[in-house]
């Protein structure tokens, strides 16, 4: 049994078909990727994962459970969290009140507690910003407290939406480091990702959204060699 | 009339419009809607204290209490009903107009009820008040109850606002819906709880409004419902302490003004004020420019 399990779904904004049937998993323990170009529908099928949007047909299991019909703001409480894409952080709130919002679900304050010390110590750079106003961050520190907040909700899977979008590459190394990271704390990432290049390389297993449809599957080794690949999205001749 | 005497009459009217500009700001800010009807709830929550204590004869505590259960129940039942289901509408405009739908509903649905006469109200608050500086300045209980309590209003939401997880869950889903879905925060809940604060506050407002102004007819809110909105912009829409900062300088304003220049006069001074803020400083006193970090 996969972790997450998602089943033929298609998603319509209106009268456009944004996602045209779309099945993929990801298993305990892993990192999977989702690539391709603007408008394939990568931060469609995570909004719907994590029950933003609702699908018109298909299905979405986690934990073996169908939550298809699940409003968003109960699947958190379930292990998932969902850093969305443009960070999203509430731009007039301190640091430290983001970070609390992401344990919005959580009951036990000592848990919470040992948590947001856990965050800090993770991203030692939010730790002498805690009582700065999110929105003053700059964009790679606003991308730290995006994740630092999902992972206050203590979850077993992430969903990343464009960690790296708008960074220097300085900040995208170490984003993706982070990433790696939080992997190996034993949390299963679901990462979308325009830098195929990088998100590939940390990949157990990829997915290539084209128009609402995955076109190929692989590991991320075996895409990263695929002539095709390379040509369309790695910016190889 | 003293002008220390104006002054104490302006703050208290000022006080009054505070307490419906906060409910007023609270709704935009969060839900980020303009109840047009805000100002009639006042008018609904009056209506039902004189139904429970000039005419049913009960206590006026107890009359004050059902008039903030019913008021709450109607404004969680209007979003309910005919807000919440627009609110994915393709233009903001159409639960704009559904407002002001409610707003003459509710105005027409009174006048079928208790008619177009004026009906006196009894004031809620016996009590006379105090002479101060050897009866120079005489000083009515409803007005000191006003101020207090307005104060005591503003407290207690800065407080309920900053300092609970719910006030938190609010901040969030002003700032930002999807995001705060994702941090398990039920938004219609949210949004639900905004308009109980609100519409409880606009209850008590529509109390010390009858008390201190004893007329009331089907459309004795919509004037300080919109005088309320004017507080809430001139402070900076969907800030609390803006709302009664805005209040007070609105009433003040426009008691002054019709003591001294003129009682026609003084709604066009009023407004005059707004459109002046609005040139000179677009969010109002205390509003911040909204901006987007990419």
């Amino acid at each position: 049994m996969a972790l997450l399990e998602v089943n033929n779904i298609s998603v319509y904004y209106g009268m456009i078909q944004a996602l045209k049937g779309i099945t993929f998993h990801v298993e305990k323990g892993e990192i999977v990727a989702l690539i391709g170009a603007n408008g394939a529908g990568k931060t469609t099928t995570l909004h719907t994962v994590s029950g933003l949007l609702q699908p018109k047909s298909g299905e979405v299991r986690y934990k073996d459970v169908d939550i298809t019909k699940i409003p968003g703001h109960r699947i958190v409480s379930m292990g998932m969290a969902h850093v969305p894409e443009g960070r999203r952080v509430f731009p007039d709130l301190t640091v430290e009140q983001n970070l609390r919002l992401g344990a919005y679900t959580r009951k036990d304050k000592a848990e919470i507690e040992s948590t947001l010390e856990t965050v800090y110590q993770r991203f030692p750079r939010l730790k002498e910003r805690t009582r700065q106003v999110a929105g003053t961050l700059s964009g790679g520190e606003q991308q730290m407290l995006a994740m630092g907040r999902a992972l206050m909700s203590h979850p077993d899977i992430i969903l990343m939406d464009e960690p790296s979008m708008g960074l220097s590459p300085l900040l995208v190394g170490e984003i993706f480091d982070i990433i790696e990271a939080v992997h190996e704390d034993g949390v299963t990432v679901l990462l979308v990702e325009q830098n195929a290049k990088k998100a590939l390389a940390i990949a157990n297993r990829a997915y290539v959204l084209e128009t609402g449809r995955i076109t190929m599957e692989g590991t991320g080794r075996e895409l990263l060699d695929n002539d095709d690949i390379r040509r369309a999205y790695l910016g190889d001749a | 009339m003293s002008f220390l005497t104006s002054f104490v009459n302006g703050l208290s009217l000022g006080s009054i419009y505070a307490i419906i500009a906060l409910g007023y700001t609270m709704v935009y800010g969060i839900a980020k809607m303009l109840n047009f009807a805000h100002g009639d709830f006042i008018m609904v929550g009056s209506y039902i204290i004189f139904t429970f204590v000039s005419t049913l004869g009960l206590h006026p505590a107890v009359g004050v209490l059902v008039s903030i259960v019913l008021c709450t129940l109607l404004g969680v039942g209007t979003e309910r009903i005919a807000y919440r289901p627009l609110r994915q509408a393709a233009s903001p405009l159409a639960v704009l107009i559904t407002a002001i739908g409610v707003s003459y509903l509710l105005e027409n649905l009174a006048l079928l009820i208790f008619g177009a006469d004026t009906k006196s109200f009894t004031s809620i608050i016996p009590w006379s008040g105090i002479t101060l500086a050897g009866g120079a300045l005489r000083i009515q209980g409803v007005t000191i109850v006003t101020i207090a309590l307005s104060v005591a209003i503003l407290i207690a939401l800065q407080f309920f606002v900053h300092r609970t997880k719910s006030g938190q869950a609010m901040l969030a889903v002003a700032q930002d819906k999807g995001a705060a879905t994702l941090m398990g925060i039920d938004v219609n809940k949210t949004i639900s709880l905004t308009f109980a604060i609100g519409s409880a506050l606009a209850a008590v407002a529509g109390a010390l409004l009858c008390s201190a102004y004893p007329s009331l007819t089907p459309y004795t809110g919509a004037m300080p419902g919109i005088k309320a909105f004017v507080a809430a912009v001139l402070g900076g829409i969907g800030s609390i302490p803006g709302a009664m900062i805005g209040g007070l300088v609105l009433g003040i304003v426009e008691i002054l003004s019709r003591t001294y220049i003129s009682s026609q006069l003084s709604d066009a001074i009023v407004f005059g004020i707004l459109v002046v803020v609005l040139l000179v400083k677009p969010t109002g006193l205390l509003g911040k420019i909204t901006q987007e970090k990419v």
